[in-house]
């Protein structure tokens, strides 16, 4: 046992040589002010279908992606590993129906390893029958050379939700960006509480930057308002485990405020304040139902920042603009990021859909819904 | 490993001496909960704590009839999975959907502890790969009849047994149904691994299977029996967690090495013939009471992970130093 | 797995378990064929769709070649993600894109791997604490250890050792050449030299090989210094493909529970003593067809994890099914 310990004391001195500036850039000023402007700022295109609205007005010229369907859209998914990317997902395979064009949909799985997305986009490659290449990178740095790789074969490449380290694909999709979430959800707080206020701060799990950035948004907000961080904890996006942390809390003193990063696990902090039979208190979440049902049920101050799934469509669209030939939002297509705020909380409830139906998937219109998704009529 | 389970008469110290070192540990680790945090003696406090570890506890005492019978069963998280999602799928918000959806999921459970049975006793899969292969194919099955993401919700009549308490109790004022579960459960699976006929040749397959086989036990009928008890039991574990926590897809990952852990917290024999349900159930509690002390004490995750493991492979060492010593 | 008097393999006739992985693996490649043929997509019966398929699962077959020795000598390895997981982010923050630092790096990757094994080895033989526990626990010791330093993607491989992982010969990627010669070499020392005999001696029978006069506390260690060796190496790749490591690479890519599932299809018995290297490289190989197989045929995401499952279970089965060892 000394030797064990002895050795990981010398594995943590290794480690600690370098440790420290390493780490990637999640706190960056300009970044957040940008995306504070993005939040409130004008988007082009149709206000009623927020999935074809973008940002600015750099357009990316697709003359030379050209193409005579039927098409073969092949698409290098990181995973369906949680119920928002299952959601997305379902929104983008509706939309593919709504494109005759489009001959083939393929999909390919990555199961959230980057080690197989990259054999993953090698195998659609070697394949050789994808007319254009939609990817959801499972991390960014590690899926740029396969990427680049695509590109380099003369591929359409449209890569959105999470980016890539190089700008050869003809656009990125993705909404307005972690600090926004954050920025949404920290204001909502601090214009519901007094300086001094313990707010608990409770995240999923570190390092995935849309996240991260959703937290130093916040935090840096909570610090200047002078509220009181009682703790950042990480739930895992475990229910049981988000109650517990909570009870643990509660049972130390009073929480004022829940933050929270992602909303799977936000009735789950609700419930242990109604379990202690304690008032709740302002909690934050996102567009999941059972959220936005409970919030409505209870009567608590909420608000739903969301990272809206209607990205998913707006891919399949880039990538039939590109092979029509019609320019297309790029370098980047920046979609608009709303929060559901109290008044407008009814407009997105809808109790015949699954609890963990994201309400923000601009869905509603489509051929398939609800039953697609899981709902009913 | 011809040990017998004979207790040797013996001086009060030796007694003393053979008091599983679980039970110091569980007792050592809520002392030191209490003096952190006063507001554990408070009947909420305790009482939360106790609500927590019921469906581990519960878990790892069906789990040990596997361990003890010289196996493994890592399909169990995946089994608590399934029957959160599987019940969220069949309620559609009817209240009295629990009396028919629990009985049909400890019916869904008997059948997989079967078939992980069957296929290791006849067709000879190692009961690690045999398990992993059910783990994998439970997760799945639960993605497929969910498509991946929650379809809806557990009616308030089944999360009664994870959620509910009994409030105005003399004494204590709130007492979580999940307690009752624990000591129920706790108590049938005390019952028949300590007190039947079953547990003793649950244990003669463990400690030597051939030398069981000789003795006329239905090697083959015991073993199946033991993973229907461990499978059951991750039904009863999923339907208080569930009750506990709400719907969500990967619910049960992880719980098949913290039961594991677990009943080698409480003395368990990895490969078999030797465990007790009561430690096993200690273990858990131990398990869960070193969380809860790590939180308080407001460690970050890492270090939690670092002493995890530490006294993982501290608890075996110690416990095969003990048996050395002690000449078995 | 108590029992001691093992069966005397059978020395003459057909030597089914032999050649089973083979079968198997011949199995697959026809019925990838048969696929690609039926479904029309007859461009994937290419050059370069064969090596894309081979050097699907580097990884993953380096740390397979590993999990073979742990496995061969009766003990098993679940500390491999977390220290690839290690390993990567070694490798990138020592070389922090500086191509002088490479050798360095890689230097003290596979210190790092020979320290765990050591210590995976020593805990193992000199503790006796059971290898499952043992090396779950020095999972969770690696994994915190290194997820309180990082917890995220740190430094970068410089683009020289990005060659490793994207450099080919004409259309051979170094990688595949790599992962091949060192099952050669794998197999050169289970084969003709005297630590390879022993491993198989203590896998076969611990007690018989100490009484042969065998160390086996060193041949355990050996083994399992070996298994981490791999798995560092394992890392070194990884590092290089994804030009940067992360703590959770490892985990996300399951390559623990993964290794052990292609080892025992291609062969290796779980109780030691029986199996080999190219076996084992039949199963990784299965492994990556039977993934191609589901993006050609394009399988439901969800579909495809029930279907894994019962492939395991069935591949396992198919000998197993055979075998006169009482079963665990």
């Amino acid at each position: 046992m000394k030797k064990l310990v002895m050795a990981v004391a010398g594995m943590a001195v290794l480690f600690a040589g370098a440790a420290q500036a390493q780490a990637p850039n999640f706190d960056d000023p300009a970044e957040f002010a940008k995306q504070k402007a993005q939040l409130t700022g004008a988007f082009n295109g149709p206000a009623d279908s927020p999935w074809l609205q973008y940002a600015g007005d750099a357009m990316a010229d697709t003359a030379k992606f050209k193409k005579d369907g039927p098409w073969t859209i092949c698409f290098s998914n990181a995973g369906v590993n949680n119920p928002w990317r299952v959601v997305g997902y379902t929104d983008m395979t509706e939309e593919v129906k709504n494109h005759p064009e489009i001959g083939t949909f393929t999909h390919v799985d990555a199961e959230g390893s980057d080690d197989k997305q990259i054999a993953d986009i090698d195998d659609l490659l070697a394949g050789g029958t994808c007319s254009a290449l939609i990817v959801s990178p499972n991390s960014t740095a590690a899926l740029t050379p396969a990427v680049e790789k695509a590109c380099a074969s003369g591929l359409p490449v449209i890569v959105f939700d999470r980016g890539v380290t190089t700008d050869c694909p003809v656009t990125f999709v993705h909404p307005v960006g972690g600090y926004g979430f954050g920025i949404q959800a920290g204001e909502h707080v601090i214009a519901n509480t007094s300086a001094g206020a313990n707010v608990l701060m409770l995240r999923i799990l570190p390092g995935v930057d849309v996240l991260e950035t959703r937290a130093s948004g916040a935090r840096n907000m909570f610090k200047e308002a002078g509220l009181n961080i009682l703790g950042e904890e990480f739930t895992d996006g475990d229910n049981a485990k988000t109650k517990s942390i909570v009870e643990d809390y509660l049972q130390r003193g009073t929480i004022d405020a829940v933050w929270m990063d992602a909303g799977a696990t936000a009735v789950a902090a609700v419930e242990a304040f109604e379990d202690a039979g304690v008032p709740v208190p302002v909690v934050t979440g996102e567009d999941q139902q059972d959220y936005l049902q409970k919030w409505k049920a209870l009567g608590f101050k909420g608000i739903a920042p969301t990272y809206p799934t209607y990205q998913w469509r707006t891919a399949i669209i880039a990538a039939v603009n590109t092979l029509k030939g019609e320019a297309v939002p790029g370098p980047e297509w920046v979609l608009p990021q709303p929060a559901i705020t109290q008044d407008v909380l009814d407009q997105y409830i809808n109790e015949k859909m699954p609890p963990l139906h994201y309400a923000m998937c601009g869905c509603e219109g489509m051929p398939g819904y609800p039953e697609a998704w899981g709902g009913t009529k | 490993m011809t040990e017998q389970t004979l207790s040797t008469p013996g001086s009060a110290r030796r007694r003393l001496l053979q008091i599983n070192p679980v039970y110091v540990l569980l007792v050592a680790l809520l002392v030191a909960i209490v003096l952190l945090n006063p507001a554990f003696m408070e009947p909420q406090g305790y009482m939360n704590y106790l609500k927590r570890a019921a469906a581990l506890a519960i878990l790892s005492g069906g789990a040990l009839y596997v361990i003890v019978a010289g196996g493994f069963d890592l399909s169990v998280g995946a089994m608590m999975t399934l029957t959160v999602i599987g019940s969220s799928m069949l309620a559609s918000n009817d209240p009295n959907s629990t009396y028919w959806i629990i009985p049909l999921m400890l019916g869904i459970g008997a059948l997989v502890g079967l078939i992980n049975g069957l296929v290791v006793s006849y067709l000879r899969v190692p009961s690690l790969i045999a398990t992993l292969g059910m783990m994998i194919t439970l997760t799945g099955v639960a993605f497929v009849w969910s498509g991946g993401a929650p379809r809806g919700y557990l009616p308030d009549t089944f999360r009664f047994f994870g959620r509910f308490n009994i409030t105005g109790v003399p004494l204590v004022n709130i007492f979580p149904v999940a307690i009752i579960c624990l000591v129920v459960f706790g108590l049938i699976l005390w019952w028949g691994m300590h007190r039947t006929n079953l547990g003793r040749m649950i244990h003669a397959i463990g400690d030597n299977q051939r030398a069981a086989r000789l003795a006329g036990v239905p090697v083959e009928r015991v073993r199946i029996t033991a993973f229907i008890v461990s499978s059951m039991s991750a039904v009863v574990a999923g339907v208080i967690l569930g009750g506990r926590a709400g719907v969500s897809v990967d619910i049960g990952s992880g719980y098949e090495l913290q039961a594991i852990t677990a009943a080698v917290l409480g003395g368990a024999q990895l490969l078999g013939g030797r465990g007790s349900v009561p430690a096993a159930m200690a273990g858990a509690l131990a398990l869960e009471a070193i969380f809860t002390l790590l939180n308080l004490l407001g460690l970050p995750q890492p270090v939690r992970q670092v002493v995890q493991g530490l006294i993982l492979i501290g608890a075996v060492a110690l416990a095969m130093y003990r048996r050395k010593r002690t000449g078995r | 797995m108590t029992d001691t008097t093992l069966p005397a393999p059978r020395r003459s006739g057909f030597r089914f378990d032999r050649y089973a992985s083979g079968f198997l693996l011949l199995a697959s490649i026809v019925l990838y064929v048969g696929l690609v043929v039926v479904s029309g997509q007859t461009k994937y019966l290419s050059v370069d769709n064969l090596v894309s398929i081979l050097g699907r699962s580097i990884t993953l077959g380096i740390t397979a070649i590993g999990q073979t020795f742990a496995i061969l000598v009766a003990s098993i390895d679940l500390s491999v993600a977390s220290l690839i997981s290690a390993s990567a982010v070694v490798t990138s923050v020592v070389m922090n894109g500086e191509p002088s630092m490479m050798l360095p790096a890689i230097l003290a990757v596979l210190a790092l791997g020979a320290v765990v094994g050591l210590i995976n080895g020593l805990v193992i033989s000199k503790l006796e604490v059971n290898p499952l526990i043992a090396t779950l626990g020095m999972s969770l010791i690696i994994q915190g250890v290194l997820s309180a330093f990082y917890n995220n993607f740190a430094g970068k491989v410089p683009v020289e050792f990005q060659i490793f992982a994207y450099g080919s010969v004409g259309i051979v990627p170094y990688s595949l050449i790599f992962m091949f010669v060192l099952a050669g070499l794998a197999w050169f020392v289970l084969r003709f030299t005297r630590f390879g005999s022993d491993i198989y001696s203590v896998g076969g029978n611990k007690d018989a090989a100490r009484n042969a006069g065998i160390k086996t506390s060193g041949v355990i260690i050996g083994a399992h210094v070996v298994c981490s060796l791999c798995a560092a190496i394992a890392g070194l790749y990884l590092a290089s493909r994804l030009r940067s490591g992360a703590p959770w690479i490892g985990a996300e890519g399951v390559y623990d529970l993964e290794s052990i599932a292609v080892v025992v299809i291609g062969g290796t018995i779980l109780a030691g003593g029986r199996g080999g290297i190219w076996g084992t490289m039949a199963g990784v190989i299965i492994f990556s067809l039977i993934d191609s197989i589901f993006n050609v045929i394009g399988m439901d995401a969800f579909v495809k994890q029930v279907v894994r499952g019962i492939i395991i279970v069935a591949a396992v089965a198919f000998y197993a099914v055979r075998s006169k060892r009482p079963v665990s």
